[in-house]
């Protein structure tokens, strides 16, 4: 309790600085809120993938934990695991491995997330880049053939050892060029290759209406973020494809095709709305939001030789977050407008 | 018709949010009555209960008091004189510590039980055909300070400076906080005292028209008020509904969602033609200026934790321990004592306080209300969203503590209102008001 306690003539009270009442809503049950909305990707990931996607899960989840846990204790700082920021790393962590990450991958993941990205800068707060995406783009550079084994999804099947080494929607694309290895209904339920929880649009959908009922996130950064992606794909492909009606629908549809591809879905619900490295204010969301989206269009039209370009763009932005942050300040109640000295921000 | 015009168009002040059991809490004593409360045997009486020059005392040990009487003068500008609440004798005059944590020097009386009145009050039978200089100097001699908890005085408050034309008389009955409801009495019992008052202060400003700003949540005390502006066939003042929000009882808030003007970064209401007022200050100037008395009693509300909660008329001086006394006392579990409302207000060590000008409730609070532990800033923004100033108090925050005094300034510390909402929905149970209020504290000592 922060309360102190005072010592009066007729008996004890407790006193602390106004206000006296509190909301309810804790950096815990915010957390909490937020595996739960993982709850639907990570479950359609094991029903698509089987129980080696729960393996992976686990491995990550306690990795995570494990390491918040130890590095507080040796660091002797204020335990928080209970805080369950540790486990929102270790399962978004998961959603960005591929459902065959061998154990030890998971592990150094969890690890490399929480010591060398979270808690080296200080701990839940500090950190200037996503912990999940970090480590996902280190495991990226130093393991990328266990990183891009992508496996066929065999939804039901719960035996998950044989592994069928397949491309993902986006890198098939590239190889063949169109038609569309797989239909739009595919890629929005999910049983298409890829990493174990970005598959589903639709679970991590059902994510993002729980985060809006419960307030913990607000809609800027996705909906800006994936309507970025939308728009200029649509106009990428609607230059080269729609000369008539039909060839406008077909553009539609390649743009949604890309839109609904890869780790867009969950990087821009989960992903690029950390609190702590994405801005404060709602035009800040809004550029964030937009920045991711153009900077992934670059990556996936632009660089055939890499087709993921989700976690990177995120990075990108979470860099930008702290400068993003300094420009959106609110102006004040009652501010006036365009003072000269305004420029100056928070020194 | 006039209610229908001023409510077209809501203004909706920036950030707010709705405490949660406010309602509840409210109904706790929005059915209480005011009850006068009885003045006990011994009073203290601090000489300074308002914002600006402290008194100096008038008396001295062993003088006998009357109702009424002066007990601390005033030479400065921005002061107000104490009035003795009842009659008896000056027991001493000796510091007595009040919850901000500073030793006032203060005036203790035995009370008499005779309440025999000084009879130099004089009841004024036509205030309305004295000079708005002649009322203010009766405001002044009475004491009367802003009754809502800033205490600043009302005869200053009224004083429209030269080059600045006043045309809005804003009537202050939000009554925000959780708990207190001895506004929302006070409009409910004393509505043509409110009129009277209202009218009155309107004609010392020249005034073309008086806005009284209730909340929804108080649909009887807006019939109240409508009903007494209808009596007296007023057309100058109606009534604003404002939807509930916290905290729309700030000067600023209050004034946007009732006229839709914004007061300027650093410059008072009077600039863009408007005096906010407080409803009790309202009723006690009309009480002023018709019988002279000065200001020496006010409604207060004892709720949360104790066995019957009430609302009471109190002479000023009584101390907080007997209103809660006279309420049952304490429930067993009541673990804080807050003076004002649970927002803004002051926790105490002891309930041996007086009751000031400017303390409207004291509210006993359970466990439950325990502060959690602080935990770092995870950047959610929710302190920003609600912000009614627009202030990233969490910036504010991180400057104050790492004593970096001219970035917080620069972030704009110095405008915020202390309303407490950004530690309120803080998930990491930051002191984020506190830490603005140390910023407040600093900045005008270490930035130039």
């Amino acid at each position: 309790m922060q309360s102190i306690t005072l010592r009066g003539a007729a008996g004890s009270w407790n006193a602390s600085p106004s206000p006296h009442l509190r909301d309810n809503v804790t950096t815990r049950g915010l957390m909490r809120d937020v595996c739960v909305a993982l709850l639907p990707a990570l479950a359609c990931g094991v029903y698509f993938f089987g129980w080696q996607a729960l393996r992976v899960v686990i491995a990550c989840a306690v990795s995570a934990v494990a390491s918040e846990y130890i590095y507080q204790k040796l660091a002797k700082k204020t335990a928080r695991v209970n805080d369950l920021s540790a486990l929102v790393t270790g399962l978004l962590l998961a959603c960005n491995l591929p459902p065959t990450a061998p154990w030890w991958l998971c592990a150094v993941g969890g690890a490399v997330a929480i010591v060398l990205i979270k808690q080296i800068y200080g701990g839940i707060g500090q950190n200037f880049f996503n912990p999940a995406l970090g480590a996902r783009a280190i495991l990226m550079i130093s393991w990328a053939t266990q990183m891009t084994t992508a496996m066929a999804a065999q939804p039901g099947v719960m035996t998950g050892v044989d592994t069928v080494a397949i491309a993902t929607p986006l890198a098939m694309k590239y190889a063949d060029a169109s038609p569309a290895p797989f239909t739009i209904t595919q890629l929005f339920l999910g049983n298409i290759p890829g990493m174990l929880g970005e598959t589903s649009k639709l679970a991590l959908l059902a994510g993002f209406a729980y985060l809006l009922a419960r307030r913990v996130i607000t809609w800027h950064i996705p909906v800006t973020f994936i309507g970025t992606v939308f728009i200029l794909f649509t106009i990428k492909t609607g230059v080269i494809y729609a000369l008539d009606a039909s060839g406008a629908a077909e553009s539609a549809q390649q743009a949604l095709y890309q839109t609904l591809s890869g780790g867009l879905f969950l990087g821009a619900i989960f992903m690029a709305t950390d609190y702590v490295t994405s801005p404060i204010h709602p035009w800040g969301k809004a550029v964030m939001g937009f920045g991711c989206g153009l900077i992934l269009f670059v990556i996936r039209a632009f660089n055939p030789a890499y087709p993921e370009g989700c976690s990177f763009a995120i990075l990108l932005m979470n860099l930008l977050t702290p400068l993003i942050n300094r420009v959106f300040r609110p102006r004040m109640f009652g501010e006036q407008p365009a003072k000269p000295k305004e420029v100056k921000g928070g020194a | 018709m006039f209610s229908a015009v001023a409510a077209a168009r809501e203004y909706r002040f920036p950030g707010g949010f709705h405490p949660r059991g406010c309602e509840q809490a409210k109904a706790l004593t929005s059915s209480a009555p005011l009850t006068p409360f009885a003045p006990s045997d011994r009073l203290i009486l601090p000489l300074s209960q308002h914002i600006g020059a402290p008194g100096e005392p008038l008396v001295a040990k062993g003088d006998p008091l009357a109702v009424g009487q002066v007990i601390a003068s005033i030479k400065a500008y921005v002061s107000a004189p104490v009035h003795s609440s009842v009659s008896g004798t000056v027991i001493d005059i000796a510091p007595c510590m009040l919850p901000s944590g500073v030793a006032v020097p203060s005036v203790i009386v035995q009370n008499d039980y005779e309440d025999r009145w000084d009879p130099s009050i004089t009841a004024d039978d036509s205030p309305e055909s004295r000079t708005p200089a002649r009322l203010r100097e009766r405001i002044r001699e009475g004491g009367l300070v802003g009754m809502g908890g800033a205490a600043f005085p009302t005869a200053v408050k009224l004083n429209v400076p030269e080059g600045h034309a006043v045309d809005t008389l804003l009537v202050n009955g939000v009554e925000c906080e959780p708990y207190l409801t001895c506004d929302h009495r006070s409009m409910l019992e004393r509505a043509d005292e409110l009129i009277d008052g209202a009218t009155l202060t309107r004609v010392i400003l020249g005034a073309k028209r008086v806005i009284f700003g209730i909340e929804t949540n108080k649909p009887d005390a807006i019939k109240s008020v409508r009903d007494a502006i209808q009596r007296r066939n007023i057309p100058e003042c109606t009534v604003a509904e404002l939807p509930v929000r916290y905290p729309q009882g700030g000067e600023k808030q209050l004034i946007y969602a009732a006229t839709g003007r914004k007061v300027p970064i650093g410059s008072l209401p009077v600039s863009i033609g408007v005096v906010v007022l407080n409803v009790a200050t309202t009723i006690q100037v009309s009480v002023t200026l018709r019988t002279g008395k000065p200001f020496i009693e006010r409604a207060f509300t004892v709720t949360g934790r104790v066995r019957e909660p009430r609302n009471l008329v109190v002479r000023l001086g009584t101390l907080v321990s007997d209103l809660v006394d006279a309420c049952g006392g304490l429930q067993p579990d009541a673990v804080k004592l807050v003076l004002g409302g649970p927002m803004m207000g002051v926790a105490l060590s002891r309930l041996q306080i007086p009751v000031t000008k400017g303390s409207s409730g004291v509210i006993a609070l359970g466990a439950e209300d325990d502060i959690p532990d602080e935990s770092p800033c995870i950047h959610c923004g929710r302190c920003t969203r609600v912000c009614p100033m627009k202030l990233q108090t969490t910036m504010i925050d991180m400057y104050v503590r790492k004593r970096r005094y001219e970035a917080a300034k620069a972030a704009g510390v110095m405008n915020c209102i202390e309303c407490g909402a950004c530690a309120y929905v803080c998930p990491a149970k930051r002191q984020l008001t506190q830490m603005c209020r140390v910023g407040k504290r600093m900045v005008p000592l270490l930035v130039k």
